[in-house]
């Protein structure tokens, strides 16, 4: 308050000074004024442009602090609801938060493809060790959406890590490149990063996602039928469609789960001695800034994401047999893809059905076997 | 937990300090358009305007701080709409809709229905979001 009273005494002064000064000198020190203030601006504009930058960044930096706690908070909270650890299992998750993957060497690219799913593998298999310790008495859906859980968390984390290293990278060398390659994508990251948060909340409860639209086309199309499973994780339910015999794929639900579809495409394949007619395989797509939430297209190709091992096993399956490939994707944004599935979503299954029937009814004939794979994580989706 | 928490109250800290400069510059700011107006009462128009231009931007650049400042609190939220489970029985067409619990998934077979004892089934998962006001653009 001293230093308000300090400020008011100090103004009241100026207005004196000001008033008892003749027109002439005022309008002079205006002037000179002004010259000050284009002259700083030439020689500090840029390091003024910096500083608001760094503010910038700063802002956006406490956001990505606080989802990184809250992803913490809410994984360790859920081991402990659902696993009852016997000790506190807060080292442990914090060790896990830091784990990373290296991936394969490719200098010489042959053969990379086997090498990264063997890391891939290897990487799963302990994270699904780790989970298992650290939550004793959690069941096998359990564990798989824990898992989920922890990988937000963990990507939270270096997301955070990853911009904190450019802003205090950038605070420390002042260097224009560092500071604005940062804030030129800060707002593609943030909005990453609020996915991640979101979906943290949906893998700790199990809600299915809107990645998962994939594999609730093939629930619903699978529901009823006897399922039997398949490599790796997946499920496969032989119906009835159209006329035509249809092998429905998806990955094992309800826990948190993408599983091996190609491998599971492979193996249907093989069984029939690679009399398919055709292959239609259905999964989400990121959509253009623009177009409509739940929007079905369809094309051709293997519409499958991830690190494409599996793209590459189906590619090469197919092509030994030579056995056409339709794709149906239902269109979403990155938000919406991982947080919990919109009710457009949802109605876009429906749609997807719609047009996969169609196209069984123009691209086989009857009697012809066809496989309908759907992609994505099933957390949240049974069969 | 303890670390976090403590790191969080340091950030409360700094803020409420920036809190109490912008408040003290708006108060000074608004003491210059006051004393403005009493410059031109006086016949002082030169000092008038000078008066008037430091109060004026004093002013506009305290709201634009307490709002940037206001918007932070306001976005460090995980905003979760709600999420409703839609249970169907399939030989009736009986359905309710109630919100999601921990353990539900679609096509998972819950309590029995009402009115014929059949085992009824979750149908569907999701959650509602309310468009904000869709912009109006030609495309
Ligand atoms: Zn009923």
């Amino acid at each position: 308050m001293n230093m308000a009273v300090m400020l008011l005494a100090a103004l009241a002064t100026l207005q004196k000074w000001l008033l008892q000064m003749p027109g002439e000198l005022f309008s002079q020190i205006v002037s000179i004024i002004f010259i000050f203030l284009l002259l700083f601006s030439m020689f500090y504009g840029q390091r003024l442009q910096l500083r608001i930058w760094l503010n910038e960044i700063e802002g956006s930096l406490y956001k990505l602090k606080y989802l990184r706690d809250e992803g913490r908070r809410i994984a360790i909270e859920a081991i402990k609801e659902v696993g009852k650890p016997q000790t506190d299992p807060t080292p442990k998750v914090d060790r896990f938060l830091e784990y990373f993957t290296i991936s394969p060497q490719s200098l010489d690219p042959v053969g990379i493809v086997w090498k990264l799913e063997h890391i891939l593998d290897v990487r799963d298999a302990r994270f699904k060790d780790e989970v298992k310790l650290l939550a004793p008495s959690a069941d096998e859906t359990q564990i798989n959406n824990l898992e989920n859980t922890l990988e937000a968390a963990m990507a939270l984390n270096y997301i955070y890590k990853v911009i904190r290293h450019y802003f205090l990278l950038g605070k420390k060398t002042l260097s224009l490149y560092v500071i604005m390659q940062i804030q030129m994508i800060l707002p593609l990251v943030m909005r990453e990063a609020e996915a991640y948060a979101s979906a943290l909340k949906a893998f700790a409860y199990g809600q299915p996602i809107g990645d998962g639209v994939g594999a609730l086309v093939a629930a619903k199309l699978m529901h009823g039928f006897p399922v039997r499973k398949v490599q790796k994780d997946c499920v496969v339910a032989t119906v009835p469609l159209e006329g035509r015999t249809a092998y429905i794929i998806k990955a094992e639900g309800p826990g948190g789960n993408v599983g091996k579809p190609g491998d599971a495409i492979k193996t249907i394949i093989e069984e029939n001695e690679g009399k398919i007619a055709n292959i239609i395989m259905i999964d989400a797509a990121l959509k253009l800034e623009g177009e409509e939430i739940g929007e079905v297209a369809d094309g051709v190709g293997a519409a499958i994401g991830g690190p494409g091992v599996d793209q590459f096993k189906i590619e090469e399956t197919i092509l030994k047999y030579r056995i056409p490939i339709n794709a149906v994707i239902i269109k979403e944004d990155i938000g919406d893809a991982v947080s919990p599935m919109r009710r457009e979503i949802f109605e876009a299954a429906d749609k997807a059905i719609e047009r996969i029937r169609q196209l069984i009814l123009e691209r086989t004939r009857e009697g012809d076997k066809v496989i309908i794979c759907g992609v994505g994580n099933t957390i949240g989706i049974g069969q | 937990m303890s670390k976090a928490s403590s790191e969080s109250s340091s950030t409360a800290k700094i803020s409420s300090f920036a809190l109490i400069a912008i408040i003290i510059t708006l108060v000074v700011a608004i003491m210059a358009l006051f004393n403005a107006v009493q410059a031109y009462l006086m016949g002082e128009v030169d000092v008038a305007t000078i008066l008037l231009i430091v109060g004026f931007i004093g002013v506009g650049a305290c709201t634009y701080m307490l709002l940037q400042m206001r918007q932070r609190i306001i976005r460090l939220r995980i905003e979760m709409p709600p999420i409703t489970t839609t249970i169907e029985c399939r030989k009736c067409g009986f359905k309710t809709v109630r919100e999601f619990q921990r353990g539900d998934y679609i096509f998972k077979e819950v309590e029995p229905c009402q009115k014929c004892n059949e085992k009824m089934l979750i149908t569907a998962i999701y959650r509602e979001v309310r468009e904000k006001m869709k912009a109006t653009f030609p495309f």
